[in-house]
């Protein structure tokens, strides 16, 4: 699905990350963990193709294709969909007309901002005075109409509160895995086609999505079940494995502590 | 009419005090028909009409006014409807006691060349009259047409909204697509009563040359709600205005919209001003403004004269080319320690992050970019009625963002 090669990025002539290598499969979700300002969200803008970004050198694949150079609308057309962590407000222009932009019909628009909880903010301009947790769920929402085939999120649960973690989280995993997005205790409102009012609307019906994840606390991997985890250091993926176990090992001893433990046996 | 022809005689040379002074003499002043109805505008001039949100066929409005030049042509009033309709100059003839208590009573005749130009020619334009109580819900159309090259135009308005009374207008002002040079001189006087509200939209397509010259001042009593909406996206040569309202009662509240672009070779000289004269008054007046390489100096003046009122101004720009100008002058003025006057003005380009995240919903730059300007010009009006505020939209829809502009 998305494969990066020996990719380095400078921002404002500064390079950020050297050499990093990555590729996640069709219906993998990887989650990069790492202290702030050390280029989480610098690589996530990178696939994402934003200007400040300057790639200097690696390539960037998607579904085969290269987008390195690719402009930012293209790689969405192609099914890269993003959800950054302070999205600016677009005055004049209702969250109505947005998920119109992003693909949705009018009647999804309307069954999704349902499960979202979001009905009356379709009238409002896109994230004009929202919320933390309600941007988070605005941004969901944006991407659900987008139906991308990959997910990129970063730090989906900053600045949500605890009773909103858990739609945040069912959401994400509801567009990673809308088919079979998992019922019972963990689905007990939107984003569980069991639970959907018409059974009929499922628009993101296709399943097999593939993420990637930024995450501090790692609340989100409670509803969206995770395959690999990368610490980012020094610019670099220091090292890859199992993302609860790298977890807990950060929680307890520090990135870098971890990094020196943990790496050694993580790495396959 | 009793105003002092010798002083207005040497008024004829005041210059006003914004805006380019316009010489008289460059332009044919005279009161030639030309044209007897709109039947016989051109199929170009009836399709400025509609821009402008005139309906030709009536549908939908409560009445009708056109004036072409400076003769008024159309001057209808559905049947059963309880307003009074006519050219301001019969209306003079017609009511005599009205004439002593209304006209040259909100705008001083003396103001400028161009007020004391319009008071000393023949009389023409609207003059409505709501009587008290009298809620008229389907718009008034009303329409001031420059028909012939070189023109000067002089309108007088006079509106009385009696205690209580609604209305909504809709004023459109337009030139012939063959007219290039003219000048149009716009004297209105709005009378808002007690507990009265109207709602005034204005929408503008002048010739690429005509120089207009509006005069307005409406005087908003107890409870009564004045609402003004402009709105000018074609290109024209030369706008000066700077409509004043005076909130004289309790309670009396105005707000004004105005949506603006200036393409290269356009002066905007558009302004907004509230006098809070008594206590309990409220004002609104918000500027969205965008230059594609014309000037736009966007005046504003929130004056609270009196304790416990409350006023905002507010005006945002948008810079599309690095030729155009765009200067904002918001001032505040408060007389007593308890007013609340605030002012929000910013001008800038479009930032990048917007066109970034639309980019990454699929937009391209392009559209990208004019869906931030649509944003941007889109005001919400509330409490405008919904035939309206379509009208609005669509003028909007048919502005166009082009990045190489």
């Amino acid at each position: 699905m998305l494969k990066i090669e020996n990719l380095s990025v400078a921002v404002n002539g500064r390079e950020i990350l050297h050499d990093i290598n990555l590729h996640i499969r069709p219906g993998e979700v990887h989650v990069l963990f790492g202290p702030n300002g050390i280029g989480k969200s610098t690589l996530m803008s990178a696939i994402m193709g934003f200007e400040r970004y300057e790639i200097t050198k690696g390539k960037i694949y998607f579904k085969g294709q290269d987008i390195t150079n690719a402009p930012v609308f293209e790689r969405a057309k192609l099914g890269i969909g993003i959800m950054i962590q302070r999205p600016p407000t677009i005055r004049g222009l209702s969250l109505r007309q947005m998920e119109g932009i992003c693909g949705a019909t009018p009647e999804e628009t309307e069954h999704m901002a349902e499960w979202m909880d979001l009905n009356k903010f379709l009238d409002r301009s896109v994230n004009e005075g929202f919320s933390g947790g309600e941007i988070k769920r605005s941004e969901l929402l944006q991407l659900m109409a987008q139906k991308p085939e990959l997910l990129l999120l970063d730090e989906p649960e900053s600045g949500v509160d605890v009773e909103n973690i858990a739609l945040v989280g069912r959401a994400a995993n509801y567009i990673l895995n809308s088919a079979t997005a998992a019922c019972g205790k963990a689905c007990d409102r939107p984003c569980c086609p069991h639970n959907f009012k018409d059974v009929q609307v499922n628009p993101l019906g296709k399943s097999n999505r593939s993420g990637l994840i930024i995450t501090h606390l790692g609340h989100i991997l409670k509803y969206v079940p995770a395959d690999t985890g990368h610490i980012v250091f020094d610019g670099t993926l220091a090292c890859s494995g199992d993302p609860e176990e790298m977890l807990s090992c950060i929680g307890q001893s520090g990135y870098e502590h971890c990094i020196h433990q943990g790496c050694r046996r993580w790495k396959k | 009419m009793s105003v002092n022809k010798e002083k207005l005689t040497e008024a004829l040379d005041k210059k006003a005090i914004y805006g380019e002074d316009l010489n008289f003499t460059s332009y044919d002043d005279n009161d030639t028909v030309r044209i007897k109805s709109t039947d016989e505008l051109s199929a170009g001039g009836k399709k400025k009409l509609e821009r402008v949100g005139i309906e030709l066929d009536e549908a939908g409005r409560s009445a009708t006014f056109v004036q072409v030049d400076n003769a008024a042509v159309t001057v209808n009033v559905k049947k059963d409807t309880p307003l009074v309709l006519m050219n301001t100059g019969d209306a003079a003839k017609a009511f005599p006691e009205l004439v002593e208590k209304y006209w040259w009573k909100a705008v001083s005749p003396e103001t400028d060349k161009y007020t004391a130009k319009t008071a000393l020619e023949k009389e023409t334009g609207y003059f409505i009259h709501v009587k008290a109580g009298t809620k008229i819900s389907a718009p008034l159309q009303a329409c001031v047409f420059m028909g012939h090259e070189d023109q000067l135009q002089r309108v007088h308005n006079v509106i009385i909204m009696e205690e209580g009374s609604e209305l909504n207008i809709i004023s459109g002002c337009a030139s012939d697509p063959t007219v290039e040079n003219g000048v149009h001189i716009g004297i209105s006087e709005f009378f808002i009563g007690k507990n009265a509200k109207m709602t005034f939209t204005m929408i503008h397509s002048w010739g690429e040359k005509v120089a207009v010259r509006p005069r307005t001042v409406a005087i908003v009593d107890e409870g009564g709600l004045y609402m003004s909406n402009y709105v000018c996206l074609d290109k024209v040569a030369d706008v000066q205005m700077y409509p004043t309202c005076r909130l004289i009662g309790k309670g009396a509240t105005a707000r004004l919209n105005s949506i603006l672009v200036a393409p290269e070779g356009a002066h905007l000289d558009i302004g907004g001003k509230a006098i809070l004269e008594v206590s309990g008054t409220k004002a609104e007046i918000i500027t969205r403004s965008i230059s594609t390489g014309g000037t736009i100096i966007n005046r504003g003046l929130l004056q609270g004269l009196a304790e416990g009122v409350r006023a905002h101004l507010e005006c945002n720009g948008l810079m599309l080319n690095d030729k155009g100008r765009i200067y904002a002058i918001p001032e505040l003025d408060a007389h007593t320690g308890n007013s609340e006057l605030s002012h929000e003005a910013a001008v800038g380009r479009i930032a990048p992050e917007e066109i970034e995240y639309l980019m990454a919903r699929g937009l391209d730059e392009e559209e990208a970019a004019a869906t931030i300007v649509r944003g941007f010009l889109n005001i919400n009006i509330e409490g405008l009625p919904e035939s309206l505020e379509k009208k609005i939209t669509d003028t909007l829809d048919t502005f166009t963002y082009n990045k190489g502009m």
